[in-house]
């Protein structure tokens, strides 16, 4: 019998670019959320910022690149198009009312809230295919 | 030369493991010979060479691909640039 295949995980790639602020964080803490929850995969945005050809090859064949940003300076998404990748799905955890700081201690809500909005725009996604 | 088509065994990790295959005969290469082909199947092994998503290609235990299919043509190049 075959084993669960990861070659599902492949196909929504999720780049937080956990900042070092609370957004960075939550855009983080998101990212492993969706991830545990079968949503997609969190993946290497540093690798695609360092230009590494294997990591920035997979992106392109991802289906949904999805970019988690803590504020508007959107460092995610802009070293994402910087490597040549199409992003399909951008938020701004500041965008949903939370406030950046720089105080680590995350509100769990906050997080839960950011995944399912992330959740959300993935799931429009599917339906208008 | 080891190439090491990491993937649990659906028709995407069969896929990889053909064009692997056909690439080696493009080249001339008999498999067994100047390239062993190792298929890693095992999730534990396939993570332990660093790869998350699968189909995956390593060579000589370098990872030159993961969660996609390779053409023929891309893993002749990845193969010439290591012999």
């Amino acid at each position: 019998m075959v084993e669960k295949c990861l070659c599902e995980a492949s196909e929504v790639l999720i780049f937080p670019c956990s900042g070092g602020s609370n957004c960075g964080q939550i855009a983080n803490q998101a990212a492993v959320q969706l991830t545990d929850e079968g949503m997609g995969t969190i993946y290497y945005l540093a690798g695609i910022g360092a230009h590494d050809n294997v990591m920035i090859e997979t992106a392109k064949a991802a289906k949904r690149v999805v970019a988690i940003d803590g504020c508007p300076t959107s460092c995610a998404k802009r070293t994402l198009e910087h490597a040549g990748l199409m992003v399909t799905d951008h938020l701004d955890v500041t965008d949903e009312g939370i406030e950046k700081s720089h105080d680590f201690k995350l509100n769990p809500q906050d997080i839960s809230s950011i995944t399912a909005k992330v959740k959300e725009r993935l799931g429009q996604a599917i339906i208008s295919g | 030369m080891i190439i090491e088509v990491c993937g649990p065994g659906c028709p995407r990790c069969q896929a990889t493991e053909k064009n692997v295959l056909r690439a080696l005969k493009e080249l001339g290469m008999e498999p067994g010979e100047e390239a062993q082909v190792v298929k890693v199947k095992d999730i534990k092994q396939i993570s332990a060479r660093g790869v998350i998503m699968t189909p995956a290609v390593l060579i000589d235990g370098v990872k030159v691909c993961e969660g996609r299919i390779p053409s023929p043509q891309e893993v002749r190049k990845w193969i010439e640039e290591r012999k």
